[in-house]
């Protein structure tokens, strides 16, 4: 019981925190408010009985994440005050938010046919998953079934992800590895606040 | 190019050398408890980042220069790939780890942790690269 | 009330998805959008996790005398897909910084604006 009062709770503060990031204007604000936000994933995936990502999602998205953000933002800031603000708005604002309301309302009505939560009998729980948990330890000798599918059983799949951090490692470095360029930045940066 | 902070410099020299152990930790308890090669990556790379943050970009540049990183990143992948084809030669499937010791327990058990290994590797030198390439972007 | 319990999670994967969709569709500056992806993502994340979660069911470690697990599929999923969405941001962030080295701005507008009038 505890832990449905747990997951209700920090769902609802997941909500509230994401539609905070959406009204606020002030990008420091914002990316300190996703870091919060990566923190409560990790703690509801705990409850949730998935230490191994909830263990990935507190190093990975409240540490690195936020890291990257901040230094992100400490190149692109402006040069006026206020340094960390976005701009005001110039787009309308009701096509969105009838587009969103359509599709969520659509996704929610899609709901009302998934098997409720924690069911055992769901067919996510009865397939390839029993094979996993039965075989593991015998297969591969190791307790943590999550390390058993992730190096073992699906190795060619984690190869892949490797792979792909590499790559993004390697693009990362091609786009802003080397010393920045100076002079064309100054001239065109100086041209555009003149005009806003 | 920062200014220095007595409290700061104290807490991170004693914190970072635990940040690695636990790293480490994560790293090679993976199969027993939670934690692998992914996790382990990204705290072992937090505990550089911290260095860098508290001691400045030059320093952390020093000990760990940016074309080691480089190798490593992709070390990591290739000692993957490595155990893949050691498995081909030996006989077996691609990535079939059973063939590597003298039965499958010892094999896959073998075959799991070089895999995590090199996953580590990758992750926390591509994790290291990310922030290296960013903060020093902002050095003139 | 189980009605609810059952689907609580769900609906708010779709809340924070919807949220997430919205920030990229409504807001001009680049950051923003990047977060509001990294939202998304987040909530897709949910949706795999509350999938496997099973009721009374123990971390997928293999303990003697547990007999329940949940579903170790989508941690693996979800854990690797973890670390490769901060690697994409990652360069999304890379591509950003250029973006503002060459226009001067990150904002949507004004980016739009400097194209036309070259």
């Amino acid at each position: 019981m505890i832990d449905i009062v747990i997951n209700i709770t920090l769902l609802a503060f997941l909500a509230i925190t994401s539609v905070a990031i959406v009204r606020m204007t002030n990008l420091f604000a914002i990316v300190m408010l996703f870091g919060i936000f990566s923190l409560l994933s990790a703690g509801l995936f705990v409850v949730m009985d998935a230490p191994d990502v909830a263990f990935t999602e507190a190093a990975v998205g409240a540490g690195i994440s936020t890291v990257l953000m901040l230094a992100t933002l400490a190149l692109v800031k402006r040069r006026q005050k206020p340094y960390y603000d976005e701009a005001p708005r110039t787009h309308r604002t009701w096509l969105p938010l009838v587009v969103v309301a359509i599709t969520g309302s659509a996704l929610i009505y899609g709901t009302w046919d998934i098997p409720g939560f924690g069911a055992p009998g769901a067919p996510a729980q009865t397939h390839v998953a029993r094979y996993y948990i039965e075989n593991a330890m015998p297969d591969t000798g190791v307790p943590n079934i999550v390390t058993a599918v992730l190096a073992s059983y699906r190795g060619f799949d984690t190869l892949g992800e490797v792979t792909v951090i590499f790559t993004a490692a390697v693009a990362v470095l091609l786009l802003i590895g080397g010393k920045r360029p100076k002079p064309p930045v100054k001239t065109k940066d100086k041209g555009k606040h003149d005009e806003a | 190019m920062m200014r220095p902070n007595l409290i700061l410099h104290v807490v991170a020299k004693f914190i970072i050398p635990l940040i690695i152990l636990f790293a480490l930790y994560v790293q090679f308890h993976g199969d027993f408890g939670p934690g692998g090669g992914f996790q382990a990556g990204v705290i072992f790379s937090a505990a550089f980042i911290l260095y860098a943050l508290v001691f400045g970009l030059d320093t952390a540049e020093k000990i760990i220069p940016p074309h080691w990183l480089r190798i490593l990143a992709a070390l990591g992948v290739v000692i993957y790939a490595g155990v893949g084809m050691e498995s081909l030669l030996l006989g077996g499937n691609y990535l079939d780890y059973t063939l590597l010791g003298s039965n499958q327990i010892a094999g896959q058990h073998l075959g799991i942790l070089l895999v995590e290994l090199g996953v580590g590797i990758t992750v926390a030198a591509a994790m290291l690269i990310l922030f290296f390439a960013f903060a020093g972007r902002g050095r003139d | 009330m189980d009605f609810f319990i059952g689907h609580y999670n769900y609906w708010i994967v779709i809340v924070l998805m919807m949220v997430g969709l919205y920030t990229v569709i409504s807001r001009g500056n680049l950051i923003k959008k990047i977060i509001g992806l990294n939202i998304f993502q987040v909530s897709v994340f949910f949706l795999y996790i509350s999938l496997g979660t099973v009721k009374g069911g123990a971390a997928p470690i293999i303990t003697e005398g547990v007999k329940v697990y949940s579903n170790p599929l989508p941690h693996v999923l979800i854990l690797t897909a973890i670390v490769v969405g901060v690697a994409t941001t990652a360069l999304a962030l890379a591509l950003v910084v250029r973006i503002k080295e060459s226009y001067g701005s990150i904002e949507e507008d004004e980016i739009h604006n400097l194209d036309h009038s070259l």
